[in-house]
């Protein structure tokens, strides 16, 4: 439909059906993010050993960017190390938020598919928190 | 009342945005402006221009002529005195005032009795006031319909401790319009005073003070189809006089030496500082538009809006108003099925719908009624049923996107 640009097919089907849903076992770290905005918030349950993400799982209760993003963030991140996940952060914040095109050809070779899915996005200002919150979260349980 | 006319008076109205015609169902959180209060403000700025109160010239003379005039229109547009009404930034800095001035006559022991349907607006203060002054915060139920709880209510002023019941007239989230003067005599009854946060009820209804029998009434003007940055305390003459000071500064003084200071009399005493000068000009001159339509045109086009309202949109699948208060404004808030509110004012946005999705400054509210967002359409004097029915036929569409 007119202006459904922002939902890519895969953000609508993850929303629809997470992949990444739950809490992981023996997790080495749980955070909760919340929008007061809106009061969307997304629970992140993690595994991670010697500096790698073993396993991410959330439970999101939110609008369907939000779903989305903390489904294919989880999906993004597991496997990687702590210092590429948290890169990964910054450079997913940094498509969104940056107003040009000027980081494209870089968001290309870094970023996965999913994450790039989430493009459109920044040319609606009022909804990028729903997909960095997801991020934050995690920033938080990787840090904390 | 002819509708096209008064769209005519609303430039923004003639707008697009994402390249359809603006259709603005969000004039609860705040009501667009007519050329006559445009006009005012731009002319005021452009002829006839100072500060006030305090120039011994021609232009703050005129200046301040205007400003007090506004007071005069709002005065009588409330039934109240002119002394009676303060000016302020908008209905929170109003409330806020109470909370702090009011407030600080109240003593440990004491209550003041909020609502389960409030605005955050009438809703922290109190706190902050509860945990400044050691008083109680008692907050009176809703009904799953929307309703204040009458029987509730009554229980909780019945030991005498109430000392203020701070309650919605009229609720921006379920539309409900409270029983008020029920509601002041109850209040009465048991010795305490009433605050009526009239930012919503005033827009939709006349509003008179002294026959509602309140103490205290606040509303602000911007949702009243004028300026941002004025709002109204209006409070009995006798209140305002014992009450303390609310902030210090210029206009508001009797006379200051570095020992002590005493205070302005009522108003004056309340408007520390230059105050809203243009605004407050505007605000007067949409009361006279406002009341050159008539509250009895409003009501009975906002009624029947409503009325379409509540026809129409059930028919989208998976749709449902959230309330069904016994009497309800122009403000309907409502969800959908599998669709977050948050997706449904972005799709309705690229449409050119402006809604508002969220919690709306009434979290407990949200979580009173088991949810954590709702969609809300509301209706101002230019909203029209096509607008209505374009909302309708978008919703199904949206819908059909996400299922």
């Amino acid at each position: 439909m007119d202006g459904s640009s922002c939902y890519d097919a895969l953000i609508l089907s993850r929303s629809r059906k997470p992949e990444f849903s739950g809490s992981v076992e023996e997790e080495t770290a749980t955070v909760q993010g919340n929008n007061p905005v809106c009061g969307d918030r997304v629970t992140l349950s993690l595994r991670a050993t010697d500096g790698t993400i073993d396993a991410v799982r959330h439970q999101t209760r939110g609008c369907a960017i939000c779903m989305a993003s903390a489904d294919l963030m989880a999906e993004a991140v597991t496997g990687r190390s702590v210092t590429d996940a948290l890169e990964l952060g910054r450079r997913f914040t940094d498509m969104l938020e940056t107003p040009s095109s000027q980081n494209m050809v870089a968001d290309e070779d870094v970023l996965p598919v999913g994450l790039q899915a989430f493009r459109p996005l920044r040319t609606h200002r009022s909804r990028l928190r729903c997909a960095t919150l997801p991020w934050t979260a995690l920033g938080e349980a990787l840090t904390q | 009342m002819n509708i096209a006319d008064i769209r005519a008076q609303f430039p923004i109205l003639s707008e697009k945005v994402h390249g359809k015609p603006l259709v603005f169902l969000d004039s609860a959180a705040s009501a667009q402006k007519p050329d006559a209060v445009i006009d005012a403000m731009s002319q005021m700025m452009r002829s006839q221009y100072a500060n006030i109160h305090r120039g011994l010239h021609w232009m703050s003379e005129r200046a301040t002529e205007a400003y007090e005039a506004s007071r005069n229109r709002v005065a009588s547009f409330l039934g109240g005195a002119r002394e009676e009404i303060v000016f302020t930034r908008n209905s929170t800095e109003a409330i806020n005032l109470v909370a702090y001035s009011y407030g600080s006559l109240l003593k440990p022991g004491q209550a003041v009795l909020i609502s389960e349907m409030e605005h955050h607006a009438n809703l922290v203060p109190w706190q902050m006031l509860r945990d400044r002054a050691g008083i109680e915060l008692r907050v009176a139920p809703i009904t799953d319909d929307g309703d204040l709880d009458l029987d509730a209510y009554g229980r909780l002023l019945s030991d005498g401790k109430v000392a203020l019941v701070a309650i919605t007239h009229m609720s921006n989230v379920l539309g409900t319009i409270t029983p008020a003067e029920r509601l002041v005599t109850m209040a009465h009854d048991a010795g305490a005073k009433i605050l009526l946060d009239g930012s919503q009820a005033v827009v939709h209804r006349k509003v008179d003070v002294q026959k509602l029998g309140a103490d205290f009434y606040t509303f602000t003007g911007h949702k009243l189809y004028g300026p941002t940055g004025i709002g109204v305390l209006w409070a009995r003459g006798e209140l305002l006089e014992a009450m303390p000071p609310f902030m210090g500064g210029g206009d508001m003084i009797s006379s200051v030496t570095f020992e002590k200071s005493t205070w302005a009399p009522i108003p004056a005493k309340f408007e520390a500082g230059t105050p809203a000068i243009v605004e407050a000009v505007g605000l007067g001159t949409a009361i006279d538009w406002v009341e050159s339509i008539g509250y009895e045109a409003i009501g009975a086009h906002e009624a029947a809006l409503t009325e379409h309202a509540l026809r129409v949109l059930p028919e989208v699948p998976g749709f449902s108003v959230v309330g069904k208060p016994k009497e309800r404004g122009g403000v309907i808030s409502f969800t959908m099925d599998d669709v977050h509110p948050h997706d449904i004012a972005t799709l309705l946005d690229r449409n050119g719908i402006a809604v508002r999705a969220g919690h709306h400054c009434a979290e407990p509210l949200m979580h009173r009624l088991g949810l954590t967002a709702t969609a809300r359409a509301s209706f101002g004097i230019y909203t029209t049923e096509e607008e209505i029915d374009t909302l309708a036929e978008t919703l199904k569409r949206i819908r059909q996107f996400f299922v």
